[in-house]
């Protein structure tokens, strides 16, 4: 078997408003439009990898929040309506995906391996959540490769920033050392938001674009911070800046996915590239790629 | 229509086991038991409304409630999707659910209905319908936690709730769907080993009980912060059920209080606990916060007037009058007894009290401001605007209000400004406003001639700087 590779790594946010502001046929909202940004940004992204050949999406979504370990969807499909629990009027998906079913168990044994707490979902009446469900359809609105979807072990909530990460990097160690060894091509995604703090009331028309923005000037601050060492290629930083980050940007990197995106990148030192940032319902979202195929010296 | 009422409370755990496992350990099989034995109290109360707030449904635009009359669908649990699928179809009162919604925006707080084909319902409002409510016999209505709501709007929630419940005439039963200790395992474990994850956890989990059993529902909710801090994992920012349901118990704490069953799931304290509203005789209440009536709201980042609150049609006539406004306490309607004299020409009330009452040969007046009826202007200006930001005002031309209203009332009770004996004046800031106050004073009333005694106060309810208290000679009954 050929060596696995990791093509890219991307953060990825989720925000339902994005795929109720695209209008797909699968969304049963439909939206004048809004948040192009983010949306123009996920244009940059696809374009981005439109040349690049790949088996898999490995993606962690904050919004399979649990409780007790790290958990695999193993099943090799789900089909379902997903809706948002908070903006059921804006995303109410059919949905029909496929799960790269080897992949997700290979990362779920070497994980067992490392001893962290770790199960296989094999429950096939379960709904995915509507974080990977947004970003799958954002960045492959195709659905034509399988995922496989880690939930958000919150073991933030139970201990602090500090054991989420020591977790998170161990969990993308492995991630990466089990793809190294499929033999596959992947590309991971980070499905979260950077500053969290959202504004507790909507517009009228979601949509209007003239209510958007960020929360606080403090989040502003935090997010072209984290934006800087995205584009300058200082990982290691964002990683010592995580507690920090997390609990004074009330971050949605909280849920362990940047964490671990980085850990499964190696902690790159090459510049991220930024495809876009934009606020939604107030909370601040980036759209980055690491174009680790472009820094195979890396791998 | 009679007063509706809440005719019990309940507290029960949320995770999926004692649905999908009571065999598997034997303490959820007590928690089965106890919520075998709260499903028949229910039914043998006669409740025609359960009402559930549960702490794993999460919201971030104010709160939800669930209007879908028939929501049905199978529920998996995120982290315990081993144990099995639950499917549901419940029965859904909506018309409640959008009265609810509306009564929450008659006081200032945020809300909405959803009613969406495979809306996702959680885990703990499952469980709970499932087993209190197995043949859907009675409807039910489903309210979302606030992420961000503290106290003040947790409270209103529940203020809400009870001005519906009261309206409709409805047997309600209030339930919270809650962890006490929420610390889970964070391995998975066998089922018999499970147990309360620390002792610490344990001990704070019966002291909470003890309180419960005791009636003492409001002393802990009192305690929700500290409890939060002592024994809960951040999923969910504060103890806040407890605040919801005290406020439903109108913050009691001589409540009938019994603990039928106190187990582990998966490490959390899982509790199932009846409260009865007939008196126990014990527990004091000593108040450390504001009994809030109404959710000022600050948390607003959009830029949208927010003081403009909805027109609400369906429960209008029902519900108790108050107004909100945007500088100042709510208005109520003057209160009607058999001795009240009450004007439509006098402002209205901030609390629960008539204009005048009539003892004997005497007419005692409730304090008198300058404001307006009708509009609730305040002739000169108001003395800061609604941040509390200092304005310049006209004490003589308040001064002047004030005594137009204290005429308006007598003339309603059928005397004249003639009429009065005694007056006690207040002002906020006797050294600004003593002159321009004694000025009218002697213009107006000095020619009538009652006693009259001054004070200086700190603040009124009201943006105003002059009320009157007045005793008056009462004319004749017709």
């Amino acid at each position: 078997m050929s060596k696995g590779e990791i093509v890219a790594g991307c953060l990825a946010p989720h925000p339902p408003h994005l795929v109720y502001a695209e209008n797909p046929p699968q969304n049963e909202p439909t939206a004048e439009g809004g948040w192009e940004q983010l949306r123009w940004g996920y244009e940059r992204l696809r374009e981005s990898l439109a040349g690049v050949d790949y088996d898999a999406i490995v993606l962690l979504s904050p919004h399979w929040q649990t409780y007790v370990g790290t958990h695999f969807l193993g099943l090799p499909n789900f089909k379902n309506l997903s809706v948002d629990p908070v903006f059921p009027n804006l995303f109410r998906y059919h949905y029909d995906l496929d799960i790269d079913v080897e992949l997700a168990q290979q990362i779920h044994d070497r994980a067992a391996d490392a001893g962290l707490a770790v199960k296989m979902m094999t429950n096939p009446d379960f709904r995915v959540d509507y974080g990977t469900i947004t970003t799958g359809h954002m960045f492959n609105p195709a659905w034509d490769k399988p995922l496989v979807v880690v939930s958000s072990n919150r073991s933030r909530d139970y201990y602090s920033v500090e054991v989420m990460q020591e977790m998170m990097i161990e969990l993308g160690r492995v991630t990466r050392e089990a793809i190294l060894a499929s033999g596959k091509k992947v590309v991971v995604i980070a499905s979260n938001s950077l500053s969290h703090r959202h504004f507790t009331t909507e517009s009228a028309l979601p949509e209007d674009m003239s209510k958007e923005h960020i929360t606080s000037h403090a989040m502003h601050l935090w997010d072209m911070r984290m934006i800087e060492y995205f584009r300058t290629g200082q990982a290691q930083r964002i990683l010592d800046e995580m507690p920090e980050f997390t609990e004074q940007a009330i971050a949605e990197s909280d849920g362990g996915g940047l964490s671990w995106l980085l850990s499964t990148l190696d902690i790159p030192t090459y510049p991220g590239i930024l495809h876009g940032y934009g606020t939604i319902i107030g909370t601040g979202n980036a759209i980055v790629e690491w174009p680790v195929r472009d820094h195979k010296e890396a791998e | 229509m009679s007063d509706g009422e809440l005719i019990g409370s309940f507290i029960v755990p949320v995770h999926p086991h004692t649905v999908l496992a009571p065999e598997q350990n034997e303490g959820w099989g007590r928690l089965r038991d106890a919520y075998d034995l709260a499903a028949q109290r229910i039914k043998d109360s006669g409740a025609d409304l359960l009402i559930i707030y549960s702490t794993t449904w999460p919201s971030i635009i104010g709160h939800q409630i669930i209007a879908d009359p028939n929501p049905e669908w199978v529920m998996v649990d995120h982290d315990f999707h081993d144990l099995g699928s639950i499917p549901y179809s419940f029965n859904i009162d909506e018309k409640f659910a959008h009265a609810w919604n509306e009564a929450n925006e008659k006081r200032g707080l945020k809300s909405r209905t959803v009613a969406y084909h495979g809306f996702p319902i959680d885990v703990g409002s499952v469980v709970a319908m499932k087993l209190l409510n197995p043949d859907n016999a009675i409807p039910a209505v489903i309210v979302s936690s606030n992420v961000y709501a503290n106290r003040s709007e947790t409270t209103v929630l529940a203020k809400a709730c009870m001005d519906v419940v009261k309206a409709t005439g409805r047997k309600a039963i209030a339930v919270t769907a809650m962890s006490l200790s929420n610390r889970m395992f964070t391995k998975p474990i066998e089922p018999k080993d499970d147990r309360i994850h620390s002792l610490k956890d344990d001990e704070w989990n019966r002291k909470i009980l003890e309180l419960l059993g005791q009636g003492r529902l409001e002393d802990v909710g009192q305690l929700s912060r500290t409890i939060h801090q002592q024994i809960r994992v951040n999923k969910v920012v504060a103890f806040k059920p407890m605040w919801w349901l005290s406020g439903m118990n109108t913050n009691r704490n001589d409540l009938t209080g019994e603990v039928l069953a106190y187990e582990a799931i998966h490490g959390a304290g899982g509790a199932v606990v009846h409260l009865d509203p007939t008196p126990s005789g014990t527990g004091d209440i000593e108040y450390d916060e504001d009994d809030v009536e109404y959710f000022a709201g600050e948390r607003n980042v959009l830029d949208g007037d927010q003081t403009d609150l909805e027109e609400t049609d369906s429960l209008n006539a029902e519900l108790p009058q108050k107004e909100t406004q945007s500088n100042g306490p709510a208005l109520w309607d003057p209160t009607e007894g058999k001795d009240s004299v009450n004007s439509e020409a006098a402002p209205k009330p901030v609390g629960a009290y008539p204009h005048a009452r009539r003892v004997g040969d005497l007419l005692y007046l409730s304090g008198v401001g300058p404001r307006q009826p009708g509009t609730n202007a305040i002739p000169g200006g108001p003395i800061h605007d609604g941040n509390g930001n200092a304005l310049e005002y006209d004490i003589k031309a308040q001064t002047h209000a004030v005594i137009n209203n204290i005429t308006r009332i007598l003339e309603e009770a059928g005397g004249s400004i003639d009429d009065v004996l005694d007056v006690t004046s207040f002002l906020v800031d006797m050294d600004r406003d003593f002159q321009g106050y004694n000025e009218v004073w002697a213009e107006t009333l000095g020619q009538v001639g009652p006693t009259r005694t001054t004070l200086a106060i700190r603040a009124l309810p009201t943006p105003i700087a002059v009320e009157m208290k007045v005793i008056a000679k009462a004319s004749k009954k017709e």
